[in-house]
Parts: C-alpha cells; sequence; structure tokens
C-alpha cells in the first residue's frame, strides 16, 4: 500500500503530485469505512462553517459576495456530480446538459413566479417536481438519441440544449428575456423576523445545497457501487463488449442520463430560487460547456476530482473578478491542455473495483499490473506503445 | 418540456404556445424557396469542412466554426480596408467583382491559416498520442471556445458594423417572385467551389490520396500516401471554403460578423453534412441546400426568425435518429471503389 504509484498506469508516471495525490488516494481508500467517516465529519463541518469564516485569502470580497460565491459553488458541485454520472461513469458526452438545468429553472419559475400564468405552489414543491420534469425530459431525449455514439450523441444534446433556449426565446407564456421576477423561495424567518432566504442572502442557501448535495452524493455513490454503476462502467470502457456479456446497454445509458438529469433539474430550481429571476440569458451553450470544463477539468469520473472542477469553475471568475471576462478563454484554453497533457483531469478517476483487482494482483504476482485503463480519458489503446 | 406539461392548463385563458402561420407560408413558398436555397449553398460550403475532415479522420471538427468566423473578420477588415461601408459604393462592375474576390482570397488565406494552425496545435498532439475520440471532441470544443472568446476579448460582444458589398438588382421573375442578381451570384459561385473541390477529390493524384486516406489509413499509409500530409491538406481545403462562405454570408448577412456569429452557422451546417451523408462531398451540397428551404419554410411557417435554428437542430436530431448515415450515406472513401 505505500509504494502504489505504479499503479496508475495508463499515464506517464511523472510529476510529484501525481505521485502524492495517488497515494494519499491510496492511503484513503484503505481506511476502514468508520474511519473514513470520522475524517469527513470535521471537513463537513468545515465546509458548512465556510460562508461564517469568511477566510481572508478565500474570500471572493469585495468583488463578490462570499456566501454567493459559494452558494454558485455548491450548485456547480451540485452539476457537476450530476454531469459526472452521464459523462464520467456512463461516458456518455452531454453538451446539453443546460437543457435539463434550464428546464428545472423553468419549472420553478412557472410555479412559484407571480409572473406566470400556472398555479402557485410553495417553492419547495417544485424541487421534486423540477426533478421528475426533468427525468421526463431526459426520457425524452435520451430514448430516441441513446443509440448514437460519442460525437453524434454530443451534437444531438447540444441541440437539445439549444432548442430549449430558444424555445425559451420564442414561445411566447416563457417570456424570452423579459423573463419571471419573484421566483419562489424556502419557508422560514429568522429570529428577528426576516425571511431566512433571501436573493441578498448566500448563506442559507449554500447550507441548503451543501445538504441537498451531500443526500445526492450519498445515493449516487450507492448507485455507482452496485450493479447500475458497474454497468456503467463497462459500457464507459467498452460498449460492445459490454452489450455482447449481457448488459442492456440502452437501458443503462438511459438511467444515467435521466438520473443525470434530474439532478441538473433540481440545481437549475435551486439556482432560480437564489437568483429570484429566471430568463433564457443563462442557459446559453457557453454555460454548458461551462458545466463540461467542470467535470472533465476535475477528472470526469472521480466525484471528489468533478467538485474541485466545479470549485474551480466558479471560483476563479467571482475571485478574480478582473479574470471573469475572460473565463470562456481559459476555460476553452485549458480544456486543450488538459487534453493534450493529462487527458484524465486534474485528479483522474480510479475505480475502487479495479483498484482492488490491481491490489490483489500485486500481492498474488508481486509485481504491479503493467496495463490499466481507467477511463475514457486515458489512452484507450492501453499504454503509450 | 415544461410548456407541454403546462399546455393544458393555460389555453383557455392564454395566447398561444405555438402558433401556425399557414397563409403567409403559402404566400411566401417560392420567395422562400429561392432564399432558402440561396442560404443552403452557403451551408454546403461550411458543410464541406465538417465533411472532408470527418471523412479523413473521423473527427467533428467543432472549432470549424470558428475557422469560418476568423475568415469573415479577415474578409471584413479586407473589404473596410478597400473602402467599403454601410451603404453600397458606386464602383463599376468590373472594379467591384475585383475587389470581392480579392477579399475573398484573403478570407480563404486567413480560414485555411487558422484551420491548418488548428490542426497543427491542436489535434496533432492528440493524434500522436492516439488519443480517444472523446479527448479529440474536449479539445475540439476548447479550441472553438478559446477562438471565440479570443475574439470576444478582442473586439467585444457587439457585431461589426455592415458592409454593404452591392445593392441587389431584380434578374428574374419566377413564379411571381423576384430574384436578386445577389442571390444568383451567391448560389453560382457556391456551387461553382463545390463542383471545383468534388472534382479535385475525384480527378486529381492528391484527391486519390485523399480518399485512400479515408478509405484505410493504414493501407494508405503503406501505399506511399503521405497520411499527415493529407490531413492538413483536407483541413486546409476546408478553411478555404469555409473562407470564400465568409464572403457569401457577409454579402448576404452584412451584420453577421460577430465573435460568436459562426457557432449557430456551423452547427448548421453540421446538420447538413449529417443530412446528406457525413464524409460525403456531394451529399454535403443536397443537405445544405435541404436544410437551408426547410429553415425558410419553418420560420414563415411559425412567425419567428429563430425558428430556422429549432428546424435545423431538428431536422439534426430527426435524420440521426432515422438515418443517421445521412440521405445519401457515408462515401468520401467508404463507398466508391
Amino acid at each position: 500500500m505505500t509504494t502504489t504509484s505504479e499503479t496508475s498506469a495508463g499515464t506517464p508516471s511523472k510529476g510529484g503530485d501525481r505521485r502524492l495525490l495517488g497515494g494519499l488516494r491510496d492511503r484513503w481508500n484503505g481506511l476502514p469505512r468508520a474511519q473514513q467517516w470520522l475524517w469527513l465529519i470535521p471537513l463537513v463541518v468545515l465546509i458548512y462553517a465556510l460562508p461564517v469564516l469568511n477566510p481572508p485569502l478565500l474570500t471572493t470580497e469585495p468583488g463578490t459576495n462570499f456566501p454567493i460565491a459559494l452558494f454558485d459553488a455548491a450548485r456547480f458541485a451540485l452539476l457537476a456530480i450530476g454531469l459526472n454520472v452521464v459523462v464520467g461513469q456512463a461516458g456518455l458526452l452531454d453538451l446539453g446538459y443546460v437543457g435539463f438545468f434550464a428546464v428545472g429553472a423553468y419549472v420553478a419559475a412557472l410555479l412559484t413566479s407571480p409572473d406566470s400564468m400556472l398555479t402557485k405552489i410553495p417553492y419547495l414543491w417544485t424541487l421534486p417536481i423540477a426533478m421528475i420534469v426533468t427525468m421526463l425530459a431526459g426520457l425524452l431525449l435520451g430514448g430516441p438519441t441513446l443509440r448514437l455514439r460519442g460525437d453524434y450523441l454530443a451534437i444531438v444534446t447540444l441541440g437539445f440544449g439549444e432548442i430549449i433556449r430558444l424555445l425559451a426565446t420564442i414561445v411566447g407564456p416563457l417570456k424570452g428575456q423579459v423573463g419571471f421576477q419573484g421566483v419562489g423561495r424556502p419557508p422560514g424567518t429568522s429570529a428577528d423576523g426576516q425571511p431566512l432566504f433571501t436573493t441578498s442572502n448566500g448563506t442559507t442557501w449554500y447550507w441548503l445545497v451543501v445538504t441537498i448535495t451531500i443526500v445526492i452524493l450519498l445515493l449516487v455513490g450507492n448507485l455507482e457501487r452496485s450493479r447500475v454503476g458497474r454497468a456503467w462502467i463497462a459500457i464507459r470502457e467498452d460498449e460492445d463488449a459490454a452489450q455482447i456479456m449481457g448488459v442492456p446497454t440502452v437501458r443503462f445509458k438511459l438511467w444515467a442520463f435521466v438520473i443525470g438529469a434530474a439532478i441538473g433539474g433540481l440545481s437549475g430550481a435551486l439556482f432560480a430560487g437564489q437568483v429570484g429571476f429566471v430568463n433564457n440569458q443563462k442557459f446559453d451553450v457557453p454555460t454548458s460547456v461551462l458545466f463540461l470544463a467542470a467535470v472533465v477539468l476535475g477528472g470526469s469520473g472521480n466525484k471528489v476530482g468533478v467538485i474541485v472542477g466545479a470549485f474551480l469553475v466558479s471560483y476563479i471568475p467571482n475571485r478574480f473578478v478582473e479574470l471573469a471576462g475572460y473565463k470562456y478563454l481559459i476555460f476553452g484554453v485549458a480544456l486543450i491542455v488538459l487534453m493534450a497533457f493529462r487527458p484524465q483531469g486534474l485528479l483522474g478517476a480510479r475505480q475502487r473495483l479495479l483498484a482492488y483487482g490491481r491490489q490483489a494482483y500485486k500481492r498474488l504476482v508481486g509485481k504491479p499490473e503493467q496495463l490499466a485503463s481507467d477511463n475514457p480519458m486515458t489512452n484507450e489503446r492501453g499504454g503509450q506503445a | 418540456m415544461t410548456h407541454l406539461l403546462a399546455q393544458g392548463q393555460v389555453l383557455a385563458q392564454g395566447p398561444d404556445w405555438i402558433s401556425f402561420d399557414v397563409a403567409s407560408f403559402v404566400d411566401q413558398f417560392w420567395s422562400n424557396t429561392f432564399d432558402g436555397l440561396t442560404y443552403g449553398a452557403i451551408y454546403a460550403l461550411i458543410a464541406m469542412g465538417y465533411t472532408m475532415v470527418y471523412g479523413v479522420l473521423q473527427l467533428i471538427n467543432f472549432a470549424h466554426s470558428e475557422v469560418f468566423i476568423v475568415g469573415a473578420y479577415a474578409l471584413f477588415f479586407t473589404l473596410a480596408a478597400l473602402g467599403f461601408g454601410p451603404s453600397a459604393p458606386n464602383l463599376n462592375v468590373f472594379a467591384l467583382i475585383g475587389d470581392l474576390v480579392l477579399a475573398m482570397l484573403v478570407a480563404m488565406l486567413a480560414a485555411g491559416a487558422i484551420a491548418v494552425l488548428l490542426e497543427r496545435v491542436a489535434y496533432r498532439p492528440l493524434r500522436r498520442r492516439k488519443a480517444p475520440r472523446l479527448a479529440f471532441l474536449i479539445t475540439a470544443i476548447g479550441a472553438s471556445f478559446a477562438i471565440q472568446y479570443a475574439i470576444f476579448a478582442w473586439r467585444g460582444p457587439n457585431p461589426e458594423p455592415a458592409l454593404i458589398m452591392f445593392r441587389p438588382q431584380p434578374m428574374f421573375d419566377i413564379f411571381g417572385t423576384i430574384i436578386y442578381d445577389q442571390q444568383v451570384v451567391i448560389f453560382v459561385a457556391a456551387l461553382v467551389l463545390m463542383v471545383i473541390v468534388d472534382q479535385f477529390v475525384n480527378r486529381t493524384r492528391l484527391g486519390r490520396g485523399l480518399r485512400a486516406v479515408a478509405q484505410d489509413p493504414d493501407t494508405a499509409t503503406l501505399m506511399g500516401v503521405n497520411r499527415e500530409r493529407v490531413i492538413v491538406l483536407t483541413f486546409l481545403i476546408g478553411g478555404f471554403l469555409a473562407g470564400a462562405a465568409a464572403l457569401f454570408y457577409v454579402m448576404k448577412v452584412p451584420s453577421g460578423v460577430q465573435y460568436n456569429g459562426g457557432f449557430i452557422l456551423g452547427i448548421k451546417a453540421f446538420a447538413a453534412a449529417v443530412l446528406g451523408g457525413i464524409g460525403n462531398i456531394r451529399g454535403a451540397l443536397l443537405g445544405g441546400l435541404l436544410l437551408g428551404v426547410l429553415g425558410n419554410y419553418g420560420q414563415t411557417l411559425f412567425g419567428n426568425a429563430q425558428w430556422t435554428d429549432v428546424v435545423a437542430f431538428v431536422v439534426l436530431v430527426g435524420i440521426l435518429m432515422v438515418r443517421p448515415t445521412g440521405l445519401l450515406g457515408e462515401s468520401l472513401g467508404k463507398a466508391r471503389v
């Protein structure tokens, strides 16, 4: 367990950070589950305390309100976890994820904003409804299109995202650029009678989203460790082989798509609630690529990685406001550089199962296994040779 | 999706969610058709870039729309330097043609250069490493964004001021619809360019090499085809055509030079390529023309210019679902023996 850096074959093993990160991860994976939880608790407490602490170097003020920047990061993280199910786990490149995000936001707006003609309901109810509607949207898009692969799927999903945005622009009752004001918010007042959740106060929203994110993380984590997750990995690694081995690929791809969509919708509804205003401007293709950048940057297939990626993607423009205008340029270049030098992302994915298998192999044979293809982003033909 | 859900509850009180305007659709049928063919010829020119790169590399060059927009900027600056402005200049025919050809050549060179540069900087390192296709695709998206927003940082969000090249004059009258010389020029010139490329690919030695690589890169290499050179050539031709398309596009849409002006156009061109059969040069032409016409129909039928884009996407999704090989099938190398 100590000299495990070779197990990360498939990438050139140069650079100390790789060794360090790999070692840390292996040590972490080696810990018993209870001990992992023990370590996680202070970390989670720290995460919750962040907006109150407002640490001097990390803070985004005076440029951006720090709790709101944190809310942004948290909602990006939630999105990235959802997109990671689709891109990282099942290996389906989805460029229209913003479409689901938009659908979620519009569900919240249509059902709570006074500008909408529909019956109003309490805000919290819109969260599950947004998830259900986006799941249906995911089925609607995924059902016919998931036979497509790679590039084609990417471009079709891109088209879907654009159709959603264009419909929001063209279809009268969706109010185009005018949008919906006064989207609802969760109930509750603080001791002095002020509402807890407001558009100007990010802290409570941040706590809400972090809580939801943790729940979603647990659910998705369980899913990944189940039969479904193994099927996803099989599909990601080699779809034809998976199908031949009896994995119903279409059904599991649809699963990934629908689950990813639901999380995207949830995130959209939360976003709509915090911002309090929804129009067609926030749901364009650049946003969708930003979501993808979050997943790919951190390391698609790795939950911790995508959270880190989401944090970077949302935090950098908020922290360095002078860079905000260049964020798409920066992340565009970052994607090119990343694919050329570190295609697996900053924290590459390592499937636990594969890792265990490798450990067993090493114990038995006494030397590390040579061939590894951890991730669709690493070399698919097995190494540099 | 949301609107479908909500439709039932709203019909009683609100405005229509989607309305059809059949009267103006019938009214403007022929003018839509001819105008659609003009746009379609432009789509087809850009689609060639997608289809040829796809044929040779099996790669959707997402950044091709940015190759186009770089060409459009080169065209804009050349025209501006030549003294074109917001109103049509008073030039005789030969001077005008000379200026436009010069501007087109500059645009073609700029677009060709950026396409080759893109191949060199972004794709070749990945090819060296035999990277998986997902990595190529993400690189292409990254490159598309990098170029788009580099232009944004340089020129800002607004479109460049419109340059009018010449005032369109009525030429014929078919089915009670006036056809302007501008439309004829665009259509014929685009067609000629595509015929040239088609003949180049089918008749010349280099073209044969290109088809060989499209069919089987390894065998082609064994047969003495320089694969790297063929790939560069493919990107170059695609870039040239995109640069030429820039002239026609700006002629048609004078205010179209904008940092993200290529994006939707690129998607439409890609949809055209898929519609005709990606990898098939003649298919790109057919797909482009069809898509141009269909988009125009959609626009008048639903009564909003943005419906052209929706139609393009719906056609794209539809064709991929029903006939992923497109109308003419994949044939840059594969079908043609």
